[in-house]
Protein backbone atom coordinates (compact mmCIF):
# COMPACT_ATOMS: atom_id res chain seq x y z
CA UNK A 1 0.00 0.00 0.00
CA UNK A 2 2.74 2.62 0.63
CA UNK A 3 4.28 1.60 -2.36
CA UNK A 4 1.00 2.65 -3.93
CA UNK A 5 0.83 5.86 -2.50
CA UNK A 6 4.34 6.94 -3.04
CA UNK A 7 3.99 5.70 -6.76
CA UNK A 8 0.77 7.74 -6.81
CA UNK A 9 2.36 11.24 -5.31
CA UNK A 10 5.19 10.78 -7.72
CA UNK A 11 3.41 10.62 -10.47
CA UNK A 12 1.65 13.71 -9.49
CA UNK A 13 4.64 15.47 -8.89
CA UNK A 14 6.15 14.33 -12.45
CA UNK A 15 3.42 15.56 -13.74
CA UNK A 16 3.31 18.96 -12.60
CA UNK A 17 6.82 19.57 -13.41
CA UNK A 18 9.25 21.13 -11.36
CA UNK A 19 7.60 23.86 -9.02
CA UNK A 20 8.80 27.44 -9.75
CA UNK A 21 10.29 29.32 -6.54
CA UNK A 22 8.11 32.51 -7.28
CA UNK A 23 5.17 30.61 -7.48
CA UNK A 24 2.69 29.89 -4.14
CA UNK A 25 3.67 26.34 -2.82
CA UNK A 26 0.27 25.36 -3.13
CA UNK A 27 -2.82 26.66 -4.16
CA UNK A 28 -5.31 27.76 -2.25
CA UNK A 29 -3.60 27.77 0.93
CA UNK A 30 -3.07 31.34 2.74
CA UNK A 31 0.76 32.04 2.96
CA UNK A 32 0.40 35.38 4.53
CA UNK A 33 1.56 33.86 8.12
CA UNK A 34 4.59 32.58 6.44
CA UNK A 35 5.29 35.51 4.81
CA UNK A 36 5.10 37.65 8.14
CA UNK A 37 7.29 34.84 9.88
CA UNK A 38 9.57 35.45 6.94
CA UNK A 39 9.34 39.31 7.09
CA UNK A 40 10.49 38.78 10.98
CA UNK A 41 13.63 36.52 10.13
CA UNK A 42 14.51 39.23 7.59
CA UNK A 43 14.39 41.74 9.61
CA UNK A 44 16.49 40.07 13.11
CA UNK A 45 18.85 38.90 9.95
CA UNK A 46 19.04 42.78 8.76
CA UNK A 47 19.96 43.82 11.87
CA UNK A 48 22.89 41.11 12.47
CA UNK A 49 24.07 42.07 8.76
CA UNK A 50 24.12 46.02 10.05
CA UNK A 51 26.16 44.83 13.39
CA UNK A 52 28.61 42.78 10.90
CA UNK A 53 28.97 46.06 9.14
CA UNK A 54 29.79 47.86 11.58
CA UNK A 55 32.05 45.99 13.04
CA UNK A 56 34.18 45.14 9.52
CA UNK A 57 34.55 48.78 9.14
CA UNK A 58 36.90 50.37 8.72
CA UNK A 59 38.34 47.48 7.08
CA UNK A 60 37.68 46.99 3.09
CA UNK A 61 37.00 44.21 0.78
CA UNK A 62 34.31 42.46 3.05
CA UNK A 63 31.38 41.83 0.25
CA UNK A 64 27.95 42.45 2.54
CA UNK A 65 25.73 42.79 -0.43
CA UNK A 66 21.96 40.91 -0.83
CA UNK A 67 20.54 40.69 -4.11
CA UNK A 68 17.53 42.49 -4.49
CA UNK A 69 14.25 40.79 -5.68
CA UNK A 70 13.02 44.06 -7.11
CA UNK A 71 13.36 47.30 -8.79
CA UNK A 72 10.27 49.38 -6.99
CA UNK A 73 8.96 48.46 -3.65
CA UNK A 74 6.48 45.54 -3.72
CA UNK A 75 4.95 42.89 -2.05
CA UNK A 76 7.25 39.93 -2.60
CA UNK A 77 5.76 36.20 -2.54
CA UNK A 78 7.03 33.11 -0.36
CA UNK A 79 9.57 32.28 -2.34
CA UNK A 80 11.37 35.55 -3.15
CA UNK A 81 11.15 36.19 1.05
CA UNK A 82 12.58 32.93 1.09
CA UNK A 83 15.57 33.60 -1.49
CA UNK A 84 16.10 36.97 0.66
CA UNK A 85 16.23 35.28 3.45
CA UNK A 86 18.84 32.46 2.69
CA UNK A 87 21.24 35.41 0.93
CA UNK A 88 21.01 37.36 4.32
CA UNK A 89 22.39 34.28 5.91
CA UNK A 90 24.42 33.16 3.99
CA UNK A 91 26.00 36.42 3.53
CA UNK A 92 26.05 37.20 7.45
CA UNK A 93 27.60 33.32 7.30
CA UNK A 94 30.55 34.11 5.01
CA UNK A 95 31.06 37.90 6.25
CA UNK A 96 31.33 36.52 9.82
CA UNK A 97 33.78 33.99 9.19
CA UNK A 98 36.09 36.39 6.88
CA UNK A 99 35.70 38.96 9.77
CA UNK A 100 36.85 36.01 11.94
CA UNK A 101 40.10 35.15 9.82
CA UNK A 102 40.82 39.06 9.58
CA UNK A 103 40.63 39.95 12.92
CA UNK A 104 43.35 36.74 13.88
CA UNK A 105 45.69 37.56 11.29
CA UNK A 106 45.36 41.30 12.37
CA UNK A 107 46.28 39.94 16.05
CA UNK A 108 48.83 37.94 14.28
CA UNK A 109 50.48 41.51 13.10
CA UNK A 110 49.96 42.94 16.55
CA UNK A 111 52.11 40.49 18.10
CA UNK A 112 54.72 40.94 15.84
CA UNK A 113 54.74 45.03 16.27
CA UNK A 114 55.19 44.16 19.65
CA UNK A 115 58.14 41.67 19.16
CA UNK A 116 59.41 44.13 16.54
CA UNK A 117 59.76 46.81 19.03
CA UNK A 118 61.63 44.17 21.45
CA UNK A 119 63.92 42.98 19.37
CA UNK A 120 63.64 45.17 16.03
CA UNK A 121 67.06 43.04 15.14
CA UNK A 122 65.11 40.21 14.76
CA UNK A 123 62.73 41.70 12.36
CA UNK A 124 65.14 43.18 9.64
CA UNK A 125 62.93 45.43 7.18
CA UNK A 126 59.85 44.44 8.39
CA UNK A 127 56.84 46.66 8.03
CA UNK A 128 53.16 46.81 9.11
CA UNK A 129 50.77 48.87 8.68
CA UNK A 130 47.51 50.58 9.69
CA UNK A 131 45.51 48.17 7.24
CA UNK A 132 47.33 44.61 8.73
CA UNK A 133 46.03 45.30 12.40
CA UNK A 134 42.70 47.02 10.48
CA UNK A 135 42.35 50.91 12.00
CA UNK A 136 42.34 53.26 9.76
CA UNK A 137 45.02 55.69 8.52
CA UNK A 138 48.59 54.83 6.80
CA UNK A 139 50.62 54.42 9.71
CA UNK A 140 52.84 51.75 9.63
CA UNK A 141 55.85 50.37 11.82
CA UNK A 142 58.99 49.32 9.93
CA UNK A 143 62.30 47.88 10.89
CA UNK A 144 65.26 49.77 9.59
CA UNK A 145 69.25 50.63 10.24
CA UNK A 146 69.88 52.91 12.24
CA UNK A 147 72.63 55.75 10.31
CA UNK A 148 72.04 53.60 6.91
CA UNK A 149 74.67 51.18 6.15
CA UNK A 150 76.35 51.89 9.24
CA UNK A 151 73.33 50.04 11.70
CA UNK A 152 73.46 47.48 8.73
CA UNK A 153 76.94 46.38 9.36
CA UNK A 154 76.88 46.86 13.04
CA UNK A 155 73.45 45.41 13.42
CA UNK A 156 71.88 48.06 15.02
CA UNK A 157 68.29 48.23 13.85
CA UNK A 158 65.06 50.38 15.49
CA UNK A 159 61.71 50.76 14.48
CA UNK A 160 60.02 53.79 12.86
CA UNK A 161 57.01 55.06 13.47
CA UNK A 162 55.39 56.99 10.45
CA UNK A 163 52.25 58.96 11.68
CA UNK A 164 50.54 58.64 8.47
CA UNK A 165 49.72 60.78 5.96
CA UNK A 166 49.68 64.43 6.02
CA UNK A 167 46.50 66.15 6.50
CA UNK A 168 44.49 67.07 3.92
CA UNK A 169 44.65 70.95 4.85
CA UNK A 170 48.31 71.19 4.73
CA UNK A 171 50.63 72.07 7.99
CA UNK A 172 49.94 75.55 7.53
CA UNK A 173 52.97 77.93 9.56
CA UNK A 174 53.85 75.58 12.17
CA UNK A 175 54.29 71.57 11.57
CA UNK A 176 50.90 69.74 13.15
CA UNK A 177 52.17 67.13 15.59
CA UNK A 178 50.06 64.19 14.17
CA UNK A 179 52.55 65.02 10.88
CA UNK A 180 55.64 64.73 12.42
CA UNK A 181 57.51 61.45 12.54
CA UNK A 182 59.08 59.93 15.73
CA UNK A 183 61.18 56.65 16.14
CA UNK A 184 61.25 54.59 18.79
CA UNK A 185 64.84 53.70 20.40
CA UNK A 186 65.08 49.72 21.23
CA UNK A 187 68.22 48.89 22.61
CA UNK A 188 71.23 49.25 20.60
CA UNK A 189 73.01 45.74 20.24
CA UNK B 1 2.08 78.93 14.05
CA UNK B 2 -0.03 76.26 15.35
CA UNK B 3 0.67 72.52 14.52
CA UNK B 4 -0.84 71.23 11.50
CA UNK B 5 -3.14 68.65 11.87
CA UNK B 6 -2.75 65.11 10.59
CA UNK B 7 -5.01 62.57 8.70
CA UNK B 8 -4.17 58.77 8.11
CA UNK B 9 -4.31 57.86 5.04
CA UNK B 10 -6.35 54.43 4.34
CA UNK B 11 -4.68 51.51 2.95
CA UNK B 12 -5.78 48.88 0.94
CA UNK B 13 -6.55 45.48 2.72
CA UNK B 14 -4.25 43.10 1.17
CA UNK B 15 -1.40 45.91 1.94
CA UNK B 16 -2.63 46.12 5.29
CA UNK B 17 -2.90 42.55 5.96
CA UNK B 18 0.91 42.36 5.16
CA UNK B 19 2.39 45.42 7.06
CA UNK B 20 -0.23 45.86 9.80
CA UNK B 21 2.01 48.35 11.16
CA UNK B 22 2.05 50.35 7.72
CA UNK B 23 0.52 54.18 7.59
CA UNK B 24 0.75 56.79 5.70
CA UNK B 25 -0.20 60.14 7.51
CA UNK B 26 -0.82 63.69 5.21
CA UNK B 27 -1.33 66.95 6.08
CA UNK B 28 -2.31 70.00 4.34
CA UNK B 29 -0.85 73.53 4.47
CA UNK B 30 -1.05 76.50 2.23
CA UNK B 31 2.65 77.25 1.10
CA UNK B 32 4.40 78.08 -1.88
CA UNK B 33 8.07 76.64 -2.03
CA UNK B 34 10.58 79.75 -3.21
CA UNK B 35 14.48 80.36 -2.89
CA UNK B 36 15.34 79.44 0.96
CA UNK B 37 15.84 82.39 3.66
CA UNK B 38 19.06 83.09 5.25
CA UNK B 39 17.84 81.32 8.24
CA UNK B 40 16.91 78.05 6.28
CA UNK B 41 20.43 77.69 4.65
CA UNK B 42 22.01 78.05 8.37
CA UNK B 43 20.29 75.64 9.52
CA UNK B 44 21.33 73.48 6.28
CA UNK B 45 24.86 74.36 6.89
CA UNK B 46 24.32 73.38 10.78
CA UNK B 47 23.36 70.05 9.88
CA UNK B 48 25.92 69.57 7.46
CA UNK B 49 28.19 70.14 10.33
CA UNK B 50 26.74 67.38 12.35
CA UNK B 51 26.92 64.52 9.83
CA UNK B 52 30.16 62.83 9.53
CA UNK B 53 31.59 59.95 8.50
CA UNK B 54 31.42 57.86 11.67
CA UNK B 55 27.64 58.69 12.15
CA UNK B 56 26.69 57.55 8.57
CA UNK B 57 28.60 54.62 9.39
CA UNK B 58 26.76 53.79 12.41
CA UNK B 59 23.26 55.95 11.29
CA UNK B 60 22.06 52.26 10.20
CA UNK B 61 21.59 50.99 13.68
CA UNK B 62 19.80 53.82 15.23
CA UNK B 63 16.18 52.96 15.30
CA UNK B 64 13.97 54.86 12.74
CA UNK B 65 16.59 54.44 10.01
CA UNK B 66 16.91 50.36 10.75
CA UNK B 67 13.54 50.72 11.10
CA UNK B 68 13.15 51.72 7.21
CA UNK B 69 15.93 50.16 5.84
CA UNK B 70 14.29 46.47 7.08
CA UNK B 71 11.44 48.10 5.51
CA UNK B 72 12.81 48.60 1.91
CA UNK B 73 14.39 44.75 2.90
CA UNK B 74 11.53 43.17 3.30
CA UNK B 75 9.66 45.00 -0.25
CA UNK B 76 12.66 43.61 -2.12
CA UNK B 77 15.01 46.67 -2.48
CA UNK B 78 18.34 46.41 -1.57
CA UNK B 79 18.74 49.29 0.97
CA UNK B 80 22.89 49.52 0.15
CA UNK B 81 22.07 50.00 -3.92
CA UNK B 82 18.76 52.06 -3.53
CA UNK B 83 19.66 53.79 0.14
CA UNK B 84 16.39 54.88 2.39
CA UNK B 85 16.26 58.94 1.70
CA UNK B 86 17.69 59.45 5.19
CA UNK B 87 20.90 57.26 4.49
CA UNK B 88 21.27 58.91 0.79
CA UNK B 89 20.88 62.13 1.69
CA UNK B 90 23.77 61.85 4.67
CA UNK B 91 26.19 60.04 1.90
CA UNK B 92 25.33 62.56 -0.42
CA UNK B 93 26.62 65.17 1.81
CA UNK B 94 29.33 62.96 2.29
CA UNK B 95 29.89 63.40 -1.35
CA UNK B 96 29.68 66.79 -1.63
CA UNK B 97 30.84 67.89 1.66
CA UNK B 98 27.64 70.32 2.17
CA UNK B 99 24.45 70.18 2.10
CA UNK B 100 23.78 72.78 -0.69
CA UNK B 101 20.20 75.27 -0.67
CA UNK B 102 17.96 74.19 -3.97
CA UNK B 103 14.71 76.05 -2.73
CA UNK B 104 12.55 76.27 0.40
CA UNK B 105 10.58 72.81 -0.21
CA UNK B 106 13.47 70.87 -1.03
CA UNK B 107 15.94 72.25 2.06
CA UNK B 108 12.42 71.70 4.55
CA UNK B 109 12.26 68.07 3.28
CA UNK B 110 15.54 67.54 3.37
CA UNK B 111 16.16 69.16 6.82
CA UNK B 112 13.22 66.97 8.41
CA UNK B 113 14.25 63.85 7.08
CA UNK B 114 17.98 64.57 8.61
CA UNK B 115 16.74 65.46 11.91
CA UNK B 116 13.98 62.66 12.36
CA UNK B 117 14.95 60.28 9.64
CA UNK B 118 11.56 59.96 8.17
CA UNK B 119 11.04 60.61 4.31
CA UNK B 120 8.43 63.15 3.37
CA UNK B 121 6.78 63.89 -0.03
CA UNK B 122 5.09 66.55 -1.30
CA UNK B 123 2.40 66.69 -3.61
CA UNK B 124 0.46 70.15 -5.38
CA UNK B 125 -2.70 69.47 -3.40
CA UNK B 126 -4.65 70.91 -6.30
CA UNK B 127 -3.57 68.33 -8.65
CA UNK B 128 -4.36 65.57 -6.09
CA UNK B 129 -7.74 63.49 -4.76
CA UNK B 130 -9.07 64.17 -1.52
CA UNK B 131 -8.36 60.70 -0.40
CA UNK B 132 -4.66 59.55 -0.76
CA UNK B 133 -3.59 56.51 1.14
CA UNK B 134 -1.23 53.24 -0.11
CA UNK B 135 -1.90 50.55 -2.54
CA UNK B 136 -0.68 47.63 -4.85
CA UNK B 137 -0.91 48.02 -8.18
CA UNK B 138 -2.46 45.90 -10.61
CA UNK B 139 -1.81 44.57 -13.82
CA UNK B 140 -1.41 46.89 -17.02
CA UNK B 141 -0.94 50.10 -14.71
CA UNK B 142 1.54 52.92 -15.20
CA UNK B 143 2.86 55.23 -12.85
CA UNK B 144 0.57 58.78 -12.45
CA UNK B 145 -2.06 57.35 -14.84
CA UNK B 146 0.02 58.27 -17.83
CA UNK B 147 3.66 57.81 -16.82
CA UNK B 148 5.91 54.60 -17.50
CA UNK B 149 4.07 51.26 -17.02
CA UNK B 150 4.32 49.89 -13.46
CA UNK B 151 4.75 46.35 -12.42
CA UNK B 152 2.03 44.52 -10.57
CA UNK B 153 2.17 44.56 -6.51
CA UNK B 154 4.18 47.90 -6.39
CA UNK B 155 2.75 49.64 -3.32
CA UNK B 156 2.27 53.49 -4.22
CA UNK B 157 0.74 56.16 -3.03
CA UNK B 158 -2.27 56.62 -4.33
CA UNK B 159 -5.57 59.00 -4.79
CA UNK B 160 -9.04 57.45 -6.03
CA UNK B 161 -8.06 57.46 -10.08
CA UNK B 162 -4.14 57.23 -10.23
CA UNK B 163 -0.78 56.47 -8.24
CA UNK B 164 0.84 59.28 -7.42
CA UNK B 165 3.97 58.09 -5.45
CA UNK B 166 6.93 55.41 -5.01
CA UNK B 167 7.58 54.79 -1.34
CA UNK B 168 11.06 55.66 -2.57
CA UNK B 169 10.26 59.29 -3.09
CA UNK B 170 9.41 59.36 -6.83
CA UNK B 171 6.26 61.52 -7.46
CA UNK B 172 4.70 61.10 -10.58
CA UNK B 173 4.96 63.70 -13.01
CA UNK B 174 2.14 66.78 -13.05
CA UNK B 175 1.53 65.70 -9.24
CA UNK B 176 4.40 67.19 -7.82
CA UNK B 177 5.12 70.90 -6.22
CA UNK B 178 6.07 73.65 -8.59
CA UNK B 179 6.03 77.28 -8.65
CA UNK B 180 2.24 77.70 -9.37
CA UNK B 181 1.38 75.83 -6.39
CA UNK B 182 -0.06 77.46 -3.72
CA UNK B 183 -1.42 74.01 -1.31
CA UNK B 184 0.60 71.34 -0.51
CA UNK B 185 -0.15 67.76 1.04
CA UNK B 186 2.51 66.24 2.76
CA UNK B 187 3.04 62.92 3.32
CA UNK B 188 5.17 60.74 5.60
CA UNK B 189 5.00 56.63 5.30
CA UNK B 190 5.50 55.14 8.69
CA UNK B 191 6.64 51.24 9.34
CA UNK B 192 6.93 49.27 11.69
CA UNK B 193 9.47 50.44 14.63
CA UNK B 194 9.17 53.93 14.05
CA UNK B 195 7.08 56.09 16.21
CA UNK B 196 4.31 58.22 15.44
CA UNK B 197 6.12 61.41 17.16
CA UNK B 198 9.04 60.68 14.05
CA UNK B 199 6.61 60.85 11.58
CA UNK B 200 4.84 63.98 13.31
CA UNK B 201 8.13 65.75 14.07
CA UNK B 202 8.83 65.10 10.13
CA UNK B 203 6.02 67.04 9.17
CA UNK B 204 5.88 69.28 11.51
CA UNK B 205 9.28 70.28 10.43
CA UNK B 206 8.53 70.60 6.84
CA UNK B 207 5.37 72.36 7.51
CA UNK B 208 6.66 75.05 9.83
CA UNK B 209 9.78 75.74 7.72
CA UNK B 210 7.75 76.83 4.62
CA UNK B 211 5.52 78.85 6.57
CA UNK B 212 8.54 80.65 8.76
CA UNK B 213 9.76 84.05 8.05
CA UNK B 214 11.76 84.83 5.03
Amino acid sequence: MPDVLEHHSLSVAQQQGPPSPLAPLREGIDERFARRTLREQIARLEGELSALFISTWPRKGFDLSVCAPAIAPRLLNLGELELLRDDLARRIDEGRRELSDRTWVEAQHRCRIEEMLLEPERHKWVRVSNQDIGEPGCKHWHVRPRWGILGMFLNWWRVRISSGCPLAEGRGRWPRPGALHFESYPSLV
Amino acid sequence: MADPELQRGWIDTELELEFPELALWLTRIDARSRASPRLVRTRLRELAGRINGNHVVHMRQDAVPWAYRVFWRQVGIDPDTDRTPVERLAVERLRAGGIPSRNLLDDAVTIATLETAVPVLALDADLVGAQIGLRLTGAGECFGGSGRPLSEQVIVVADEDRTLALLSGEVAEQRGVTRKTSRMVLGAVQVKGVPLISVEEALWTVADTLSGPG
